[in-house]
């Protein structure tokens, strides 16, 4: 905890030490409001998102960091009574405006369960399943190769390689979290969201998914919501603090944790509420 | 501390007498609910028991028929005159003459009274003619030929066999006289009446005769009224199924339209044939007694069952693989046919297939579209006249004859047998697509 703090401090000194930002907005929401039905889950959320950056949301349960980060792949869109108002942007697109494909968005803006929940099929099967129905790949060499890069790139290829054709729910929880990531990935999309990815994982299987999140973010854009502070502090560059359906906060990582500049975040890291 | 344990005194509440008093008494009522499930159970299964017992040991006798071993010349001058083999020739040739001919050679000492020879012929079943006369149409060359075959016996000679009738009866009020006995006990000296398999209750139809009847055409009409009711409403039901499940928005319409299905599968059955007799047969103009409109009426009939159990089949899906299918951008309907739908599969074989079983029992509303019919022919397509298993078996209910009554356990035999394999095939479709998630 200790080391990745100071980690993270240095971090943040290198990068206001440079003048000019050095990272691009890759999603961008403005006066995000949320319904569902009577309740106003989302109160006028702004942020701005970075491009391969690892972005944690935290708050206490029920703040509206997961109704967020589902709209940010319009996960929310099958829940009836969810209505989302404001502006939510994907390079600089409005990803709710009308002439948005909805299959194509979640494309490139890939999703990561709670709940690890691979699909009741061969690991190859889940795999392969992303690049089938958009066909990115034709023929089984292509999609042959894809299952490797895919799964080296979740770090599950080592363990699984032998087992191509074993069953997706056969693994262990963590195997199967990864194989989850490995899934997302394999569509190549621009960002990947994460609710709460380590929340049934054992703490060695996190550690995993921690190491894995790290190196994911020289590729991808990260957006990962964590009830648990210590990991977003040790996975993320920047935090977001929420609250009973407001954005608190939203800074560096580092400043979240050291020096927050609201009363609540201060409450909140330091366990008084939450 | 140690005290307390010790001497055990009631130091609080949960080591009072009093609370252990309740604690038995919390025990007895949990032994006394063993005891009534237990009796529940056994008192379902001697139900069971008795049914089954009735209607084996009623049907059992039914499965042996008596048939008599003559040697029947197939006169060649009656069958084919004009030696060409015309098919006409051969339908019309009067075969109850050579199979009574032979009867008579067999038994050696009918004489030539009218009377006697009637009495003896009546040993031969009125169908044995159709026997000859099938074999003559299988097998050409018996033409002109003497053969040695097995006719079926009277229904009386075989009741007579199997003990309904007996001899102590005053031959006045029996159904078979005393020269009669004697021929049979004649005949089976020579080994000539035997008890056979009853191939004949498998493979015909209608008769007013009982030795002559069977349920193969009512089974063929069961089974065509089945395959357009799968036919028609497995598709129909499981899309119905998943419009309202997955796509269709939540509101009053909708619930309305849930309410109503419900409704309709708790209508009584003969609602449907009074709806089927006054649309199919009335408006559409579709015969009667046709297999497609029982499987028209039978599909309606399963139509909110089969809606039923697939909803509750994909409701039962977990909402995760849903999300996993779209979070990966796949189309609504793709996450369903490739995941949901799968899934599903074993919860909707099941519930189709218990609707089936239900539909090939049903009876009340087959009356109404006049599937009750009589029918001696297998029907040749859906839109010939044809009956059903469990209208044959309402029809030779009604029937006063012995071997009737026997065959109606024995239809209803094959029925449940029906029953039993098409349960049997359910369980082993939904262990087969049961996958774990």
């Amino acid at each position: 905890m200790e080391m990745a703090r100071t980690m993270t401090e240095t971090k943040a000194v290198g990068a206001s030490s440079t003048e000019a930002p050095k990272f691009k907005i890759k999603m961008s929401g403005r006066g995000v409001n949320v319904h569902y039905g009577a309740k106003h889950a989302l109160k006028t959320v702004d942020i701005d998102i970075r491009e391969n950056q690892v972005t944690a949301f935290i708050g206490p349960s029920g703040c509206g960091k997961s109704t967020f980060l589902r709209c940010l792949n319009r996960m929310n869109d099958t829940i009836d009574a969810c209505k989302v108002s404001g502006d939510l942007k994907l390079d600089k697109q409005d990803i709710y405006d009308k002439s948005i494909d909805v299959v194509q968005l979640r494309a490139r803006v890939g999703m990561v369960f709670q709940k690890a929940n691979p699909f009741p099929k061969s690991i190859y099967e889940n795999i392969v399943y992303g690049p089938k129905i958009h066909g990115l790949a034709t023929g089984k060499q292509e999609l042959d190769e894809i299952v490797e890069k895919s799964l080296r790139g979740a770090g599950l290829w080592n363990e699984v390689k032998d087992r191509l054709l074993d069953s997706g729910t056969g693994l262990s929880g963590g195997q199967q979290q990864r194989l989850c990531i490995a899934r997302a990935i394999a569509v190549s999309p621009e960002v990947i969201l994460m609710d709460e990815p380590c929340s049934a994982l054992d703490p060695i299987a996190t550690a995993h998914v921690e190491e894995l999140i790290d190196e994911l973010k020289s590729k991808y854009t990260i957006v990962i919501v964590t009830h648990n502070m210590q990991q977003a502090a040790r996975v993320s560059q920047r935090t977001a603090f929420f609250h009973l359906g407001v954005l608190v906060e939203e800074d560096d990582t580092a400043n979240i944790f050291t020096n927050p500049r609201d009363e609540r975040t201060q409450g909140y890291i330091t366990g008084r509420y939450g | 501390m140690t005290d307390a344990t010790a001497d055990n005194s009631p130091a609080g509440p949960l080591n009072s007498s009093e609370y252990a008093r309740r604690l038995k008494k919390r025990h007895d009522a949990e032994w006394r609910f063993r005891a009534y499930g237990l009796g529940a159970i056994f008192i379902g299964l001697a139900f069971l028991v008795t049914l089954l017992w009735t209607i084996v040991s009623e049907g059992a006798p039914a499965f042996l028929q008596s048939e008599i071993r003559l040697n029947v010349t197939f006169d060649k001058a009656e069958i084919d005159p004009t030696g060409t083999g015309n098919i006409e020739d051969i339908m019309k040739a009067d075969y109850a003459v050579m199979v009574r001919q032979a009867l008579r050679e067999q038994l050696a000492n009918v004489g030539n009274d009218r009377a006697a020879r009637a009495a003896a012929h009546r040993l031969l079943s009125s169908g044995a003619d159709l026997q000859a006369r099938e074999i003559v149409l299988k097998d050409r060359t018996a033409i002109g030929q003497k053969r040695e075959i097995w006719l079926i016996a009277d229904g009386d000679v075989d009741s007579f066999l199997k003990g309904s009738i007996s001899r102590d009866t005053p031959e006045d009020r029996r159904r078979i006289s005393n020269q009669q006995i004697a021929w049979i006990e004649k005949l089976q000296a020579e080994g000539r009446l035997k008890s056979r398999f009853n191939t004949t209750i498998f493979t015909r139809g209608a008769s007013a005769n009982p030795e002559m009847a069977g349920v193969g055409v009512a089974a063929l009409g069961s089974f065509m009224m089945l395959v357009i009711t799968v036919l028609l409403a497995l598709p129909i039901g499981v899309a119905a199924a998943i419009y309202l499940e997955e796509f269709a928005p939540k509101n009053r319409f909708t619930d309305l339209i849930e309410v109503n299905i419900n409704n309709l599968a708790a209508v009584p059955s003969i609602v449907f044939g009074i709806l089927g007799l006054a649309v199919f047969i009335n408006f559409f103009g579709l015969p009667r007694s046709a297999p497609v409109v029982g499987g028209l009426v039978l599909t309606l009939m399963s139509l909110p069952t089969i809606i039923i159990a697939t909803r509750a089949a994909l409701k039962a899906v977990p909402p995760s693989i849903r999300d996993a299918a779209l979070g990966l951008g796949a189309s609504k309907m793709q996450a369903i046919f490739h995941h949901v739908l799968p899934l599903a599969m074993p919860g909707i074989l099941t519930g189709t297939i218990l609707a089936l079983a239900h539909a090939l029992g049903e009876t009340a509303p087959l009356l109404m579209i006049g599937m009750v019919a009589f029918v001696v022919d297998y029907p040749g397509g859906p839109l010939d006249p044809a009956t059903a298993l469990p209208v044959q078996i309402y029809m030779w209910s009604n029937l006063p004859e012995r071997g009737f009554i026997a065959r109606t356990s024995a239809a209803i035999m094959i029925l449940l047998g029906f029953l039993l394999v098409m349960n049997a095939l359910a369980i082993w479709l939904r262990t087969k697509f049961e996958r774990r998630w």
